[in-house]
C-alpha cells in the first residue's frame, strides 16, 4: 500500500512540526479535510446492510463479546455490584464454557482496587475512567490526580475525557496539553480519550478532536462517556476509523477505537465489526485495537451465541443480569 | 407626449447615396467570401439591391463567430440580456421609417400595413426583453427530492442555433426567431428570407449599434436551400430551426443532418407571427441543468 | 478462521416464479407473437436459460399500438384524470407489495446486486409511479397550457441497464398525461417488464393502455416507425438514438431521447476526501458502470492526484465481486457477453495507447460474464478510453491544474449528461455548476436519482428531460 500523506491540504510531509506549536497545531486541524456529513451517513447506511451469516456470525459474536469493557459508571455503584459485574466478565455464560471472556471491566476510580481483586489472574483488565469524568470540568491538577489514583489502585487502562469547553472555542493548544498531561500520569497505562462526540457535534470536529488525542499520545479514541446523547453512532466511529487509518499511514502507529454507549444488540455490534473491516482494515479487529463501551450488550451477544448453537431461540431469563 | 422634432421634406432632385447590402458575421459586414451577390427586387420586381449571397464558407465562418460569442453572452448577467435586448426596440425604433420603407417594399405592402408590423416587431423585441430575468423562474423548479439534498434545476442556452427565417415575413416572422433564441444566451445564424432580405440587412445594423456583441447574431442573405444543409450537419451548431425551409421533403433531409450530432429541431410549421409567441420558441432552445448537493452541517 | 470472511448469504429465489416462457403482452393479455421467432433471456451471472421470450414482428408491433389507438381514444384519454391518478397509485402499491420478487428477478436478469436492485431501482420505481400518479389530475398546473393533452400513442424503448426503472420513468409519466404505451424492454433483460404486465393487470389496468413487446432492434425499430406511433421515447446508446431521431425525420412524431455519456468526475484539493472517494466508486461501479451517467473520466487536482490514487485503490480492494444474489455483492455481472466483448475491447485500447491498467486483486466466477473493477491511470484526452463510453467498471483517470483547466476538459466531449464536483467551497461549487455542460450536476455527491428531479442530457446526450414536472411536458402536447 502506498504511504498516503496527511490530510488533503494539510501539506505536512511528517507530524513530528504539526505539535511544535499552538498556531501550527491549529493549522493542521483546521487544514485536515472536511467530512461531507450526508456522504459519512450514506456510507454508514450502507456498510450496515452487510449480511452476516453462519460461520462468519459466529466469528463476529465471540469477537465482539472479547472486545467488550464490560461497564458500570453509576452514583449508585457499589463494590457488590463491581463484584456481580466482574463475575459476569470473568464467565459471561454460566451455561456454556466456550464463551469468551470480556476484554475489561469499566468503572469509577474508587472501585478500581474492587475490580482489580476481583479479576486477579483472569488476564481481564481494569480500566477507569478518569479526569472529573464525565464533565471534565475541574482543575488540570484534579484531572492529574484522578488519574494517579485510579493508576495507583491497580487500572491498566485510563478512559479519560477531553475538555469540550477548550476544544469548541478552539483552544485546541489547552487539550493538547492536557492530554499530554493525564498521557504522563498514567504511566504504563492505556490512555483512551473521550472525545464526547455528542457534544462536538460535527464530523469535522470528530476527526479534528480524533487527530488532535492521537497527536498528544492517546493510545485509543472512545467516542462517548455515555452520559451525553448522541453517544456512539456508527457514521461517528466512521470518521474515527478513517482517522485512525489515516494515522496508521503517517506513522505506523495503530490507534485503537471504541464506541461507547447505546449499543445494546448483537446486529449493531455486527454493524460496528464489518465497519471496522472494511475501513480500517483486519488489523483493528483485534480487542487491542477495538472495543465497545457496554454492558447490556453482552447479553444479546450470548443470547445469539446460543441460538446459533442450538437453532433455537433463548431468552433473557437464561442469562444472568450480572 | 414626447416632442419629436418635424423633419421639412428633403430637397428636390437630390441624388440619393446608395447602400452595399452586406452579410453581418462576428459584428462586421463584409461581403460573401464567395464574391456572389443577387438582385433583390421589390414585391414589384423592381430592382432594390444586390444582396451578398451567402456561401457555405461564411455559414462556416458564422459558426465560428456565434460559438466564439457565446461564451461571453451566455454568462452575462440575464438584466444585462435583456437591457440589451430592450436597446435593440429602441433603436428599431428610430430606424422606424426605414424598416417600414423596407417592409412595404419586400411585402408588397401599404405603408401603414408595414409600420403596424414594424410596430409588432419592435413590440415583440420588448416582450422578449422582459423575458430574460424571468424565464429561470417560470421554467425551472426547485425539486423536492426524497432525501438531504438541495436539488434545483434550471435553464441554460442550448448553444449555437441555426435559424432558417421564414421567407414570407421579412421582419417580424424574423424577429420572432430570433428574439427568442438569443434571449436566454443562445447565439444565432440566421439565413434571411431570400427574396426579401432587406429588412434583415437593416435589423443586423441595429445590432451593429445596439450593444448586442459582435457573433451573438450573425445574418447571412441567400438561399436557406443552398446554405441549410451545411448548417443541419454542422457539427458545432446545437440547434436548428427550419421555419424558412417549405419544401416537406427539404424539410425531412435538414431534419435527418441534424440527428447527426442530436441537433434539437423545430420543425417548419404554419405560424400566425401576429398571435401571441408563448413559451415554446424560447423554450427551444434551453436546457434543463440539475444541480444537486447534499444537506448537512 | 482468523479472518473475518463474510460467509455467502444469498437471497432466496423461491421468491421469484419465472415461467419457461412468455408471450407479448398486448391489450392487457399475454398472447402469443404471431410473426416472430422466440428467444432466451439467461442470467448474466450463470449463463443459465431463465425463460423463453417472444419476439414481436411487424404484425405484433401493429397489433400492439393498434391496442394502444384504442384504448388512448376510447378509455384512458376521455378517463378522468383522477381515476389515472388511481390506477397509478395501485401500480405503485402493487410495486412495493412485490418489491422483493421483482428485485431478485431483476438481479436475476440483469446480474446486477440485489443490494442495488433492493435499495435503489425498485424503490425508485414504486416512488416514481407515486410521484406521476399525483401529477394525473393537475396537468393544468404542468407548465404546458391551461389545457395540455396528451400526444396520443407513445412508442418506448428502454435499456437493460436499468430495466423496471427505466420502464417506470417512460411509463408513468405518460400515463400520467394521458398517453396510453407500447414499450419495448431490452432483449437481455425482459422479465421486469414482463412482470410489470402482470402487474398492470392484477391493478385491473383498462386492456391496452400498457402493452409490453419483447424482442431485439429490429422490433425497436418497428415500434418506433410505426405511423400510428405520436410519441418517441428512447434510452439506449447514441448511435440508436441518432438512427431514432433520423427515421422519425420529416414526421409529425415528438421524440425525447436519453443517449450516452462521458462523465467527468472533478476532484478537487480541498474536497471531503473520504467522501470523494466513495463518491468516485460509486460514480463508476454502481451497476458494474452499466450506467449513462456514470462518473468515468475522473480529473483529479494535480496537488492531491497520488493521496486520492491510492486511496481509491486501497477502496477497490474492499469491493465484493460476485453472486448477484448475495446481499453481499458489490459488483456483479456484465449484462451480457456482447457487452463484455466491448468493455475487454476498450479496455486493451487502452492498454495499447500506453495507460495504465490496474485492478485489485479479485476471483472472478467461472461461470457468466465478468469484469473486475479497473482503473486507468495516465490516460490522456486523446485516449479513446477518456472518449467513449465504456459502459462497464472501467474508470479513466487525468488530471488538471485550475478550476478553468478542469471545465475545459470536462467538457471536452460530444457529450453532456452528467458530472461530478468535489469542493467544499461553496462559491467555487456554483461556479463550476454553471460552467459544465451537462445535464445533471452532482456536487458531493454522486448517482443520485429522484422521481422528482429532471434528469437528461445536453448535446448528444439526448434531448428532452425525464422527472419531475419536466419530464411530464414531454408527454404533453404544447
Amino acid at each position: 500500500m502506498t504511504t498516503i500523506d496527511s490530510g488533503v491540504g494539510a501539506g505536512v510531509d511528517g507530524l513530528a512540526d504539526v505539535t511544535s506549536s499552538e498556531d501550527r497545531l491549529r493549522r493542521f486541524l483546521l487544514g485536515l479535510p472536511g467530512v461531507d456529513q450526508v456522504g459519512a451517513e450514506a456510507r454508514a447506511a450502507t456498510l450496515s446492510t452487510r449480511s452476516i451469516k453462519t460461520t462468519a456470525k459466529a466469528y463476529a459474536l465471540d469477537l465482539a463479546i472479547q472486545m467488550i469493557d464490560l461497564t458500570t459508571l453509576e452514583g449508585q455503584d457499589t463494590p457488590g455490584k463491581v463484584r456481580a459485574l466482574c463475575a459476569k466478565a470473568r464467565r459471561p455464560d454460566p451455561a456454556d464454557s466456550t464463551a469468551p471472556q470480556v476484554a475489561a471491566v469499566c468503572v469509577y476510580p474508587d472501585l478500581v482496587a474492587t475490580a482489580k481483586y476481583e479479576l486477579r489472574g483472569s488476564g481481564i483488565n481494569v480500566a477507569s475512567v478518569a479526569t472529573a469524568f464525565p464533565s471534565g470540568r475541574s482543575s488540570l491538577a484534579i484531572k492529574v490526580q484522578d488519574t494517579k489514583d485510579a493508576v495507583a489502585a491497580g487500572a491498566d487502562e485510563v478512559d479519560m475525557v477531553i475538555d469540550r469547553g477548550a476544544f469548541l472555542s478552539g483552544r485546541y493548544g489547552m487539550v493538547f496539553d492536557e492530554i499530554t498531561a493525564i498521557r504522563e500520569a498514567a504511566g504504563d497505562a492505556h490512555l483512551k480519550v473521550i472525545l464526547e462526540t455528542g457534544e462536538l457535534v460535527t464530523y469535522d470536529n470528530v476527526r479534528r478532536a480524533s487527530w488532535l488525542a492521537m497527536l498528544a499520545g492517546a493510545d485509543f479514541i472512545k467516542t462517548s462517556t455515555g452520559k451525553v446523547s448522541p453517544a456512539a453512532t456508527l457514521p461517528v466511529t466512521l470518521v474515527m476509523l478513517e482517522a485512525v487509518r489515516d494515522y496508521h499511514e503517517n506513522t505506523g502507529l495503530h490507534i485503537g477505537v471504541k464506541p461507547a454507549g447505546g449499543i445494546r444488540t448483537s446486529k449493531d455490534a455486527i454493524k460496528y465489526l464489518v465497519m471496522v473491516n472494511e475501513t480500517a482494515g483486519p488489523d483493528w479487529l483485534d480487542p487491542e485495537l477495538f472495543r465497545f463501551g457496554a454492558s447490556s450488550l453482552l447479553n444479546d451477544l450470548l443470547m445469539q451465541r446460543t441460538k446459533l448453537a442450538t437453532g433455537n431461540y433463548s431468552g433473557p431469563d437464561y442469562f444472568t443480569l450480572d | 407626449m414626447v416632442w419629436r422634432p418635424t423633419l421639412p421634406t428633403r430637397e428636390p432632385g437630390r441624388l440619393d447615396v446608395r447602400k452595399t447590402y452586406k452579410l453581418y458575421v462576428g459584428g462586421a459586414f463584409p461581403r460573401s467570401e464567395s464574391g456572389r451577390s443577387y438582385v433583390v427586387t421589390n414585391a414589384k420586381g423592381k430592382f432594390l439591391a444586390n444582396a451578398s449571397q451567402a456561401s457555405r464558407k461564411d455559414a462556416r465562418d458564422a459558426v465560428v463567430a456565434a460559438r466564439k460569442a457565446f461564451g461571453g453572452w451566455s454568462t452575462r448577467t440575464a438584466y444585462n440580456r435583456g437591457q440589451v435586448l430592450y436597446r435593440i426596440a429602441e433603436v428599431m425604433e428610430g430606424r422606424h421609417d426605414q424598416f417600414s420603407a423596407e417592409v412595404a417594399a419586400a411585402e408588397g405592402l401599404s405603408i401603414s400595413k408595414a409600420r403596424s408590423l414594424v410596430d409588432a416587431s419592435i413590440d415583440r423585441w420588448v416582450w422578449y426583453a422582459g423575458w430574460a430575468d424571468k424565464l429561470a423562474q417560470v421554467v425551472g423548479s426547485s425539486n423536492p427530492v426524497a432525501g438531504p439534498y438541495f436539488d434545483f434545476s434550471l435553464p441554460e442556452a442550448t448553444g449555437v442555433v441555426a435559424l432558417l427565417a421564414p421567407q414570407d415575413d421579412s421582419l417580424l416572422g424574423l424577429t420572432s426567431v430570433i428574439a427568442p433564441a438569443i434571449v436566454s444566451g443562445n447565439t444565432a445564424v440566421v439565413v434571411t428570407s431570400f427574396e426579401r432580405p432587406v429588412p434583415a440587412i437593416t435589423l443586423g445594423e441595429v445590432m451593429a449599434t445596439s450593444d448586442v456583441p459582435g457573433g451573438v447574431v450573425n445574418i447571412l442573405t441567400g438561399s436557406a436551400s443552398e446554405i441549410g444543409p451545411w448548417l443541419a450537419s454542422h457539427l458545432d451548431v446545437n440547434a436548428i430551426d427550419l421555419c424558412g425551409i417549405e419544401d416537406p421533403d427539404e424539410a425531412r433531409e435538414l431534419e435527418a443532418a441534424a440527428a447527426e450530432n442530436l441537433k434539437r429541431v423545430r420543425r417548419p410549421a404554419e405560424e400566425d407571427w401576429f398571435a401571441s409567441p408563448g413559451l415554446s420558441r424560447l423554450t427551444q432552445y434551453l436546457e434543463t441543468k440539475t444541480v444537486w448537493h447534499p444537506i448537512g452541517v | 478462521m482468523s479472518r473475518f470472511e463474510y460467509a455467502p448469504a444469498p437471497e432466496s429465489r423461491a421468491i421469484v416464479d419465472i415461467k419457461s416462457s412468455y408471450g407479448l403482452f398486448i391489450n392487457g393479455a399475454f398472447v402469443e407473437a404471431t410473426d416472430g421467432k422466440p428467444f432466451k433471456t439467461v442470467s448474466p451471472a450463470s449463463e443459465e436459460v431463465l425463460a423463453e421470450v417472444s419476439e414481436a414482428g411487424p404484425a405484433d408491433v401493429d397489433k400492439a399500438v393498434k391496442a394502444a389507438r384504442k384504448a388512448h381514444e376510447k378509455v384512458w384519454g376521455p378517463m378522468p384524470g383522477r381515476d389515472r391518478a388511481k390506477y397509478l397509485f395501485r401500480i405503485a402499491r402493487l410495486i412495493q407489495e412485490r418489491a422483493r420478487e421483482l428485485a431478485v428477478l431483476e438481479s436475476l436478469d440483469n446480474g446486477k446486486p440485489i443490494r442495488e436492485s433492493r435499495d435503489v431501482d425498485v424503490p425508485l420505481v414504486a416512488a416514481h409511479f407515486f410521484y406521476y400518479a399525483g401529477w394525473a389530475d393537475k396537468l393544468e398546473y404542468a407548465g404546458a397550457g391551461p389545457d395540455p393533452q396528451p400526444w396520443g400513442v407513445a412508442g418506448q424503448v428502454i435499456p437493460w441497464n436499468f430495466p423496471l426503472l427505466m420502464l417506470a420513468w417512460k411509463i408513468a409519466p405518460a400515463l400520467a398525461a394521458g398517453n396510453t404505451v407500447v414499450l419495448k424492454p431490452a432483449e437481455t433483460t425482459p422479465l421486469t417488464a414482463l412482470a410489470f404486465a402482470e402487474i398492470c393487470q392484477q391493478a385491473d389496468l383498462p386492456p391496452g393502455v400498457v402493452n409490453i413487446i419483447t424482442g431485439a432492434g429490429r422490433t425497436g425499430e418497428n415500434l418506433v416507425t410505426h405511423e400510428g406511433v405520436d410519441k418517441v421515447a428512447f434510452t439506449g446508446s447514441t448511435a440508436v438514438g441518432r438512427a431514432i431521431a433520423k427515421a422519425v425525420a420529416g414526421t409529425d412524431k415528438k421524440v425525447t431521447l436519453e443517449l450516452g455519456g462521458k462523465a467527468a468526475n472533478i476532484v478537487f484539493e480541498d474536497a471531503p476526501i473520504d467522501q470523494t472517494i466513495e463518491g468516485i466508486v460509486n460514480g463508476i461501479f454502481f451497476n458494474q458502470g452499466h450506467v449513462c451517467c456514470a462518473g468515468s473520466r475522473l480529473l483529479v487536482q494535480e496537488s492531491v492526484y497520488d493521496e486520492v490514487l491510492a486511496r481509491l485503490k486501497r477502496r477497490m480492494g474492499t469491493l465484493r465481486i460476485g453472486d448477484p444474489l448475495d446481499k453481499n455483492t458489490d459488483i456483479g455481472a456484465i449484462n451480457s457477453p456482447e457487452q463484455l466483448a466491448r468493455i475487454r475491447e476498450l479496455s486493451q485500447v487502452g492498454e495499447d495507447e500506453g495507460a495504465e491498467r490496474w485492478s485489485p486483486e479479485c476471483e472472478l466466477p467461472s461461470q457468466g460474464y465478468w469484469f473486475p473493477p479497473t482503473v486507468f491511470t495516465g490516460v490522456s484526452q486523446a485516449h479513446r478510453i477518456a472518449r467513449e463510453e465504456i459502459f462497464g467498471p472501467v474508470l479513466s483517470v487525468l488530471t488538471f491544474r485550475t478550476p478553468a483547466e478542469a471545465v475545459e476538459k470536462a467538457n471536452n466531449t460530444p457529450f453532456g449528461l452528467s458530472a461530478g464536483v468535489w469542493t467544499e467551497k461553496g462559491s467555487r461549487i456554483l461556479w463550476m455548476a454553471n460552467q459544465l455542460r451537462a445535464g445533471v450536476v452532482w456536487a458531493n455527491t454522486f448517482n443520485r436519482f429522484d422521481p422528482a428531479s429532471p434528469f437528461g442530457g445536453y448535446k448528444e446526450s439526448g434531448y428532452g428531460r425525464e422527472g419531475g414536472r419536466h419530464g411530464l411536458e414531454a408527454y404533453l402536447a404544447h
